[in-house]
């Protein structure tokens, strides 16, 4: 069936699509809030303290939707750039499935809800910093960076960098050294991630008017600075075993994964392609998991599991 | 009056808002309960 012939099956009597639950689901960026609800969990996790096990399973929650809610604002107001970029043509509003002003009502429903639970169920200041969080990637990065600067990603990598912030006040109801050096390893990962994206989708961006590094500077400068970012991610990722808040098991890991960045990186400067973009993008998915599964792993170990 | 695909998912809309609902008055009773405790 074509996918106008699918569109006219779903429609009601009044002419309007009839989303399905799985279309706002997608609107949520499940894939993006997978790595979100991860950090956000070992930030949780290794934290001094206790916290009952159901406020602490809430406040996981709380992260996800507030990202989630996220996700739809962004897909709100980016609609019209969605839809001319391949990987994101087929999200819900450029599809037709679900209108923006549903997404916006989605988006802001959630957003409130996330941020009243966590500011009832588990502490204010973990609200406070989920709701500055959602501002952020939607007021600042989506509505304001995104479209004006190549350093869109890196200033707005600020709000994916906090959901192991939020976790760790979720358990203490204050902030420490410790969870903002959680913050700097994703805000410094942030960038090489999205510059090797924007390496193999650089026709997609340009197309869609989004001034990624790899359409304004071009690809060389950007694999430049990707070389930079992953020689400054290495050691900051291997620092919460240096300031003593991580143990051996934590420092080998970081170590490793810190070097086999750097070898993406180097492998990219010096032979450039679709290909070792591609492989770096992979990785760096890999390292993210990688360093925060070795802090959990480390902290439970350390703590007697 | 036959079941179309338009109303199945509508149906499915709305079981899924009724399970947010039901999930949500559950969550509030046991958060009620663990703040009285503590």
């Amino acid at each position: 069936m074509s996918e106008a012939a699918i569109r006219n099956e779903y429609r009601s009597e009044d002419g309007a699509y009839e989303a399905s639950v799985g279309d706002y689901i997608a609107l949520l960026k499940p894939r993006v809030m997978s790595l979100v609800v991860f950090t956000g969990l070992v930030g949780l996790m290794v934290a001094p303290g206790a916290i009952h096990p159901l406020l602490g399973a809430i406040a996981i929650v709380c992260i996800a939707v507030g990202a989630g809610a996220s996700g739809a604002l962004n897909m709100w107001y980016d609609a019209d750039i969605d839809a001319k970029m391949a990987r994101t043509a087929k999200r819900p509003i450029p599809m037709g499935r679900i209108s923006a002003e549903n997404a916006l009502s989605f988006g802001m429903v959630l957003s409130i809800g996330s941020v009243t639970l966590m500011g009832l169920a588990v502490n204010y200041l973990a609200a406070g910093l989920l709701a500055f969080t959602i501002a952020f990637y939607v007021l600042v990065y989506t509505m304001v960076l995104k479209r004006r600067t190549p350093q869109n990603i890196v200033i707005g990598g600020a709000a994916g960098a906090l959901p192991p912030v939020i976790g760790w006040a979720a358990v203490t109801g204050s902030l420490a050294i410790e969870p903002l050096v959680l913050f700097a390893i994703i805000f410094m990962w942030t960038p090489p991630h999205f510059w090797a994206l924007g390496l193999f989708r650089e026709g997609d961006y340009a197309a869609a008017g989004v001034p990624m590094l790899p359409v304004t500077h071009g690809p060389k400068v950007t694999r430049t600075n990707i070389l930079v970012y992953s020689l400054l991610l290495a050691p900051l990722g291997v620092a919460p075993w240096l300031m003593g808040f991580a143990g051996v098991v934590y420092g080998t890991v970081s170590v490793l994964l810190g070097v086999f960045f750097v070898c993406h990186a180097v492998r990219l400067a010096v032979r450039p392609g679709d290909q070792a973009a591609k492989s770096l993008f992979g990785f760096s998915i890999l390292y993210l998991f990688g360093i925060f599964a070795a802090l959990l792993a480390d902290a439970l170990i350390r703590g007697g599991l | 009056m036959p079941v179309s695909d338009m109303h199945k998912r509508r149906r499915a809309r709305n079981l899924a808002i009724a399970a947010v609902l039901f999930g949500l008055v559950a969550l509030f009773f046991f958060i009620t309960i663990i703040k009285m405790g503590s």
